[in-house]
């Protein structure tokens, strides 16, 4: 090795290092556009999309019957906020969303939090918490609404069981992360337990508590539009399923406009709670 | 002078796999009211152990923990206890994390932190009151943990490396500053250390550990005048403490290494 190693080096010496040939390169630099540029570029996509969708609809490109069109769409959407259901639906679905939402959400923190308790109702828990995260929870839906009724209940109840588990598990989490030493410094100071789960073991899971927010925001909305899927009265799922059903493409998109208008009003609203929170509690 | 914690033959021996694992030989220690007393020995001689049992966190397999005469075995919140970490909380300002002692206590918060603010500003504090504990730098976070300590209103104080792992000269700097502490408080400390200068430095009486198991070789009485000053340290008499401090711990040193 040793020696291969010398007799490059001298291979090296002999050639001197002939002129360097290449260019000077410089740092590339990418011009940045200004924030107008930007906006009205996407609205033109945005505009050419809607054009040229039209125009394959019009001029039989595309299967106006299967895929509808903007104009046709638009004539759905007014109808359908005018004299349709369209406010019903939309507070329908956004009230099993937020109801399983908190309710998920809190149930599962409370649970996460309640392993700090005791080792051994943590350790009998462990198994079914795993079992229950690892199972599709939506193929219960069908059972779970045969069992709550059509109602509202049943879609809240689907959306609870999506976002529990994902709390309770999160939270176990930052139960997990506590540091030993600071449970002896508390239990130093004369503290009881429900002290030290009030001072310290609760704010200190606060930052995992927090983080599952907008995770479960997503998963009760699905959970709600699921449940509308099977069976439902009202709500924007159950009118995407029905307009699916009976050929009404134009109302599927207009349905689908309007959920995910409300996924990112949520979503906003849920980052915005999520600051504030992380705000108060320093983290 | 009356004897504020008393150690009377305690013991610990922790049941392992193997047997039992004796960590602690049965000892006894007295210490008087307002005295200075260093632990100084090396990992594994059971210092923490003893701190533990005397903090009530940790129930001894034999002896008594009194504390002015009277039955603390077990119990806690009888002494304030330092760990080596700060534990400060990072969602509580400096001053909420100081008065976490009185709070606990059930003293209501508004009397706890007037209580803590002059002091906050007296020893060096002044200006953090209100930051987290993260915008700290690690000696200011010893001085919040220590005040929280000594804010817990007990008489006897247990300082577990307290400057372990700061750089030597914000120890220095920590030294003289628990100094004017101990004085103004005149609390009973035990202080628990790796550093043999800084044990003789601060303390009216030293108790050089040893391991497998855990046990007190030899107690120095350390009888320099005080105030202390840094030069005290090139005096002979601190340097024959400190050679003798060294033999004791340098016998034990195989001893230490077989054990890591």
């Amino acid at each position: 090795m040793a020696l291969q190693d010398l007799a490059t080096q001298d291979a090296a010496r002999a050639q001197p290092a002939a002129p360097t040939a290449k260019p000077a390169r410089r740092l590339p630099v990418q011009k940045d556009w200004p924030a107008w540029a930007i906006i009205a570029t996407q609205i033109g996509i945005l505009i050419g999309i809607i054009l040229l969708w039209e125009v394959s609809a019009t001029k039989g490109w595309i299967d106006g019957f299967f895929w509808s069109q903007p104009s046709a769409i638009w004539h759905t959407f007014v109808i359908f906020f005018t004299e349709g259901s369209a406010w019903t639906d939309i507070s329908y679905t956004f009230r099993s969303t937020i109801i399983g939402f908190v309710i998920g959400t809190t149930a599962g923190s409370l649970l996460g939090l309640s392993f700090w308790w005791s080792r051994n109702y943590a350790a009998v828990a462990q198994p079914y918490i795993i079992c229950i995260e690892s199972m599709p929870k939506l193929a219960l839906a069908p059972l779970i609404i045969l069992v709550f009724g059509l109602g509202l209940t049943s879609k809240v109840v689907i959306a609870v069981a999506l976002t529990i588990v994902v709390s309770t598990l999160t939270t176990y989490a930052g139960v997990k992360a506590l540091d030993p030493d600071s449970e002896k410094l508390f239990y130093s100071l004369g503290a009881s337990r429900w002290q030290v789960f009030r001072k310290l073991v609760m704010p200190f899971c606060m930052p995992w508590i927090i983080s599952v927010l907008r995770v479960n925001i997503g998963l009760a909305l699905t959970g709600a539009i699921v449940g509308e899927f099977i069976s439902s009265q009202h709500g924007l799922g159950r009118t995407i399923f029905y307009a699916g059903s009976t050929y009404e493409i134009s109302l599927v998109w207009v349905a689908v406009f309007a959920l995910s208008t409300l996924a990112v009003i949520m979503y906003v609203a849920v980052s915005w709670l999520e600051n504030a929170l992380r705000k108060g509690t320093r983290q | 002078m009356a004897v504020k914690l008393h150690l009377d033959h305690v013991g610990m021996a922790f049941a392992t796999p193997s047997g039992s694992f004796r960590a602690v030989e049965p000892l006894d220690l007295k210490i008087e009211t307002g005295r200075f007393v260093s632990l100084v020995g090396p990992s594994g001689c059971g210092k923490s152990t003893l701190f533990n049992i005397i903090a009530g966190l940790l129930q001894p397999t034999e002896g008594r923990v009194l504390i002015d005469g009277e039955d603390a075995t077990g119990t806690i919140g009888r002494v304030g206890y330092m760990l080596q970490k700060d534990l400060l909380l990072a969602w509580r300002t400096v001053v909420d994390n100081v008065i976490l002692g009185m709070e606990i206590q059930g003293k209501p918060l508004r009397a706890a932190r007037e209580r803590a603010l002059p002091l906050l500003q007296k020893y060096g504090l002044s200006g953090f009151e209100y930051l987290y504990p993260n915008s700290l730098s690690g000696g200011m976070r010893q001085r919040a943990a220590l005040l929280r300590t000594l804010l817990f209103d007990t008489d006897v104080i247990l300082l577990d490396e307290p400057f372990g792992a700061l750089d030597a000269q914000t120890k220095l700097q920590m030294q003289e500053w628990l100094m004017q502490l101990w004085s103004d408080f005149k609390k009973t400390v035990v202080f628990v250390t790796h550093d043999v200068e800084e044990a003789i430095y601060l303390s009216d009486e030293i108790h050089v550990m040893g391991t497998r198991p855990g046990r007190i070789l030899e107690t120095i009485p350390i009888a320099l005048p005080r105030p202390r000053v840094r030069t005290t340290a090139l005096t002979p008499d601190f340097i024959a403490i400190k050679e003798r401090c060294m033999a004791l711990l340098a016998v034990h040193v195989p001893e230490a290494r077989e054990a890591a």
